[in-house]
């Protein structure tokens, strides 16, 4: 039995037109606190831009409801982190890790020298993904792997209901990603709502527990296994694991 | 060597740099991260546009007007550059060109387009010493906006999605950003001129970024390198005999050449 104060995040009929075209069509889906929904895809299927619904980010249609315990739309707003694909930051960018957190996660100025006491804090909850050692370190310059860690210490300082991930298609290698699941793995137990855009197939399997599989329109979902066997699967990714673009 | 000090004008002068380059070079550092020179640029020409219309409308201190032009250009310039409809440097390549021609075009309608002519390269030395209180209150408005708004400006320009989920406005500190650097820019353009504006915003934090280890060093050493710039150029003009402002920006420049040879591998 799961106690955040968040029980389910229910999408209801979400449409999102642009320039004429429909790049999402009445998609429905519920992703419940304690579980790993994953969105899966072809290329330019819409799952990013269901994201972007899902925070408000761009005008859509149909509804975002989040709803408590006993079934009722959510009191509070919920708190969401969110862990992009990709930063608009360069490589010659001065600002590090720190300065990254500090500006997101906290009040205080990030271009003033942080309180000693700050800084631990923010150290302390680095340290649980494997990031304290970066926040010096020029944020221009991380690899994929350490990129995703950060970004997800960020995503979650404070302690969100619901996480949401857009996966990078590519820059993370194996070791990267199998630690990046573990964490999401702890993470889930922690009471949250975990959606996630994953490119690759074989951790979705392993790790996800629901997984919808997104064309503009849900073509499936359900438990991993029983997507990963039907028809619509088939049709979306031929070589059954890489997807086709 | 200190015999400046004993004019006036010079002292005054020295005053409005130290107080007109620290403000530029605050600014400057988000419209170098964010690689908006280019908008920054074409806002100063539109300044043209800005004296323009004060002077067409009869009053006697344009500033107002200028900012408050200023300030609508830069809000309506946003709203097209984040609109997407066309690419942003186009967009922005256009509103500059309006703002000059459209500027040129309603000073000459006047016939006197030549007493206009120091908006160009502006004059430092005019500075009057109850202008030096404009530019301090100026200079306290945006070192207290920067305290409150720093971490929501920066937030918004490294990823608008991430800023959002943070509960960060935005819209708001989007345009408040651009509101701010048109104010700057409009006060500043008749001591700086619209030609060398620019120069004098990025050129310090260009220069920091090139050697910049973290957000503190990169404010600190923008800081630093805009005062050192301003004050030996203000000198170094006085001695050689030639305008304050483009020794300035020499000045800054060969610092910017300095630190690229010496930028971070």
């Amino acid at each position: 039995m799961s106690h955040c104060g968040l029980h389910c995040l229910k999408i209801n009929h979400i449409t999102v037109r642009a320039g004429g075209e429909t790049l999402v069509e009445d998609v429905s889906l519920h992703a419940h606190c304690g579980e790993i929904t994953a969105v899966i895809g072809r290329n330019g299927a819409g799952k990013s831009t269901l994201f972007k619904a899902i925070l408000g980010e761009i005008p859509h249609q149909g509804q975002v409801v989040f709803t408590g315990h006993n079934g009722t739309p959510a009191q509070n707003k919920p708190r969401i982190g969110y862990v992009p694909q990709s930063l608009n930051l360069d490589e010659g960018s001065p600002a590090t890790v720190l300065d990254m957190a500090l500006t997101y996660t906290s009040r205080w100025p990030a271009f003033l020298p942080a309180p000693r006491r700050l800084r631990r804090d923010i150290a302390a909850h680095f340290a649980r993904f494997d990031a304290a050692d970066l926040l010096d370190k020029p944020a221009g310059r991380l690899s994929g792997g350490e990129w995703q860690r950060v970004l997800l210490a960020i995503a979650t300082r404070p302690h969100p209901d619901m996480l949401m991930l857009d996966e990078p298609v590519s820059g993370v290698d194996k070791a990267g990603l199998v630690r990046f699941y573990d964490l999401l793995e702890q993470l889930r137990r922690e009471d949250m709502v975990i959606l996630l855009i994953s490119h690759d197939l074989d951790f979705v399997r392993q790790h996800a527990d629901r997984v919808v599989l997104l064309d503009r329109r849900v073509l499936a979902s359900g438990a991993p296994a029983d997507v990963f066997a039907g028809e619509a699967f088939a049709n979306a990714f031929p070589t059954g694991g890489e997807p086709h673009v | 060597m200190f015999d400046w000090w004993q004019y006036e004008f010079m002292r005054t002068a020295l005053w409005a740099v130290l107080l007109l380059v620290p403000l530029l070079s605050l600014l400057g550092t988000l419209v170098v991260n964010n690689r908006m020179s280019f908008f920054s640029d074409a806002l100063g020409h539109s300044a043209l546009t800005g004296v323009a219309i004060g002077v067409l409308a009869g009053v006697s201190d344009h500033r107002l007007v200028t900012v408050l032009f200023g300030v609508v250009f830069a809000l309506l310039m946003n709203r097209i550059r984040r609109s997407r409809l066309a690419s942003t440097d186009t967009v922005i390549g256009v509103f500059s060109s309006v703002g000059v021609a459209l500027g040129l075009t309603l000073l000459s309608a006047r016939g006197n387009l030549s007493n206009y002519q120091s908006l160009l390269v502006g004059d430092i030395l005019s500075v009057t010493p109850q202008e030096l209180w404009v530019l301090g209150l100026a200079l306290l408005i945006t070192v207290a906006v920067w305290l409150l708004c720093f971490n929501g400006f920066f937030a918004v320009s490294v990823s608008p999605s991430v800023a959002r989920s943070k509960g960060f406005s935005v819209g708001l500190y989007d345009n408040l950003f651009v509101v701010l650097v048109a104010v700057v820019v409009m006060l500043a353009i008749r001591w700086v001129g619209l030609l060398l504006i620019n120069a004098m915003l990025i050129l310090p934090a260009a220069s920091a970024r090139n050697v910049a280890r973290s957000m503190r060093s990169f404010y600190l050493l923008a800081l630093l390198f805009g005062l050192y710039s301003g004050v030996l150029g203000l000198i170094l003009s006085y001695y050689n005999g030639v305008a304050t402002g483009p020794t300035i920006i020499l000045v800054l420049a060969a610092v910017f050449f300095g630190t690229f040879l010496l930028r971070k591998k």
